[in-house]
């Protein structure tokens, strides 16, 4: 063994970092590619939020206002945030949920795949359709609901929204490595719809019953649709560093779920 | 490209009959059940070793254990003279597993850049697409393939990173034959090319058709190993029918008889040899009648070795 280990320790292999970055970003395009080709994903994904918003924010109130902010105005923010919930939750827990349990996570394994690119790839899929959900709320709400607000309001509104996709990224991995390829959708849903109730991404906060409002105080899409809120002046009263810590703390907490769910992999056999 | 494909070969045949991959003492369970026990098994530079055996023997678990997918209870899996999942090692491995489901909104040359991207020094795609008989699918979306089709993607993953050892678990199941041929040609190929090649298969005659070495396992045990004359030499056997009192069991304690069963209103004896247990028969039972004895086919002769231990086994636990 010792003149096998000789021979081959000649041949040992680096990847360069510029190797790394490819392998990096090829992982990511397939992974947006795979998903935009897949209807059931950019129906969901995209259509459910923009058929909200055009009906609750274009056809039925779109003259209204909800303390002193524009209706259309309120539901981007509030959209955005049902819109990216989604994006990412779809985007990682039910692609990660199939890839485990019907093998082909195992042939990625086997490959000289680093491990990371793979996770990588699902949270920029869900950043990107993130994004896309809130500009097309956007270009609605201008085009359509009157909506009118400064570019640098815009950035921030996007960018807070963007970077609330990772909460529910970290989330979605930890559903993922929890439930069979068949049950991930339904599960997915069980949390994302009544947590979406709960945190006024639907019903605005104030008109909610006073328990779902105090239910909402420990829900993450609440903190986020209130950051959201916050950057179009609609915020509610509690500090803004409140919301980016509670994101954190459910953010490391599911991915140290996600963690013990990866482990669990490593010994186990799937298919 | 021809350049790098003489360096790989060159340092093959310099290291030809080095140890490659190996399990050393390997015991795997699940649960209660004991997926392998204590199994030593070698694959050596340069050859293609089968890993012959029904479903459930414990062949995809020797392959997934050899590709870092899980960890031995006890014992070691080796790979290069290292741990498997050494990335390095897997630079230099390819791996065909058994998938239920593959992204199927992908065509056959994204999944087959991507996969080539892991690697340092992958094939042209162009290549991969001809040595897996994709030529005219590359632009085909993965759920737009047939089974055999599929099948022959998956292969393209396996062999796209040029690696200098491949695993093929179970390649050819669900194709039909013609099929089944055609990938045994591309397998042929990648030897002639110096490749590693450890395979599964329950099928004798592709472990016959392909390899230079066969390992028969069952039950999660190692029963027979050597070349593909030497392995069929060991499960050629005779096939021994007539009506008799005797009971199954006390059948089963006939000299070289490794499988007894009833079959309608006679009785079907495997045997090594057939003259001393029609000599024992014929003793016991003054009564027996219908005899009628035949060469058991290959296959058959695979299956009654295999289940005869698998029955031994079981009755002892």
């Amino acid at each position: 063994m010792s003149t096998a280990a000789a021979v081959l320790s000649n041949t040992q292999i680096e990847r360069s970092p510029r190797h790394t970055a490819t392998v990096y970003l090829k992982e990511a395009k397939y992974e947006f590619l795979k998903n935009l080709r897949l209807r059931v994903y950019t129906a969901s994904v995209i259509s459910f939020p923009l058929m909200f918003y055009v009906l609750f924010g274009l056809v039925l109130n779109a003259k209204e206002s909800i303390g002193n902010t524009h209706v259309p105005t309120y539901l981007i923010a509030t959209y955005g945030t049902f819109g990216v919930m989604g994006a990412s939750l779809f985007g990682t827990a039910s692609g990660l949920a199939a890839d485990r349990g019907l093998g082909w996570l195992q042939v990625k394994r086997a490959s000289p795949m680093p491990p990371f690119a793979y996770f990588a790839a699902k949270v920029i899929l869900s950043m990107i359709f993130s994004a896309i959900v809130v500009s097309l709320l956007l270009v609605l709400g201008i085009s359509f609901g009157g909506v009118r607000m400064p570019l640098a309001e815009m950035a921030k509104l996007l960018g807070t929204l963007v970077a609330g996709s990772l909460p529910f990224s970290a989330m979605g991995l930890a559903i993922g490595y929890f439930v069979g390829p068949n049950s991930a959708p339904a599960a997915i849903n069980l949390i994302y719809l009544p947590m979406s109730f709960c945190s006024g991404l639907w019903v605005p906060y104030t008109f909610l019953p006073r328990f779902v409002r105090q239910i909402a105080l420990g829900l993450p899409p609440y903190h986020l649709s209130q950051l959201a809120l916050g950057t179009v002046g609609a915020g509610a009263t509690q500090s803004i560093a409140i919301h980016w810590e509670v994101l954190l703390a459910f953010t490391l907490i599911c991915l140290g779920i996600a963690r013990i769910g990866f482990q669990r992999d490593q010994g186990k056999l799937y298919g | 490209m021809i350049a790098t494909l003489e360096a790989t070969q060159n340092l093959q045949r310099a290291s030809f009959g080095t140890v490659v991959a190996s399990l050393e003492a390997v015991s795997k369970n699940y649960d209660e059940v004991r997926a392998l026990r204590s199994v030593n098994f070698t694959v050596r530079a340069g050859e293609v070793v089968a890993l012959l055996g029904p479903n459930g023997a414990g062949k995809t678990t020797a392959v997934k254990l050899l590709l870092g997918l899980m960890q031995p209870n006890s014992g070691n899996a080796r790979v290069f003279g290292g741990d498997p999942t050494n990335p390095q090692n897997r630079m230099r491995t390819g791996a065909m597993l058994q998938v239920g489901k593959v992204p199927e909104t992908l065509r056959v040359w994204e999944h087959i850049d991507l996969f080539s991207s892991y690697y340092p020094k992958p094939m042209p795609l162009a290549d991969v697409l001809a040595a897996a008989g994709l030529e005219k699918l590359g632009d085909r979306k993965f759920g737009d393939l047939s089974g055999g089709q599929r099948q022959r993607t998956l292969f393209a993953l396996a062999i796209c990173g040029n690696p200098d050892l491949l695993f093929l678990d179970e390649p050819t199941v669900g194709l039909d034959v013609e099929a089944r041929r055609a990938l045994w040609e591309e397998i042929r190929r990648l030897v002639e090319r110096g490749k590693t090649v450890l395979l599964t298969t329950h099928y004798l005659e592709e472990a016959d058709a392909l390899a230079d070495r066969i390992a028969v396992i069952n039950q999660g045990e190692i029963i027979a190993e050597g070349t593909p004359a030497e392995i069929k030499a060991q499960t050629s056997g005779k096939r021994i029918r007539c009506i008799t009192s005797l009971s199954l069991a006390s059948l089963f304690q006939l000299p070289g008889v490794t499988d007894a069963r009833q079959d309608r209103e006679a009785v079907e004896i495997h045997a090594r040899e057939a003259e001393p247990v029609v000599r024992a028969l014929l003793t016991r039972d003054p009564s027996l009648s219908g005899l009628e004895i035949t060469s058991a086919g290959l296959e058959e002769a695979f299956l009654a070795l295999t289940q005869d231990n698998g029955e031994k086994a079981s009755r002892n636990n």
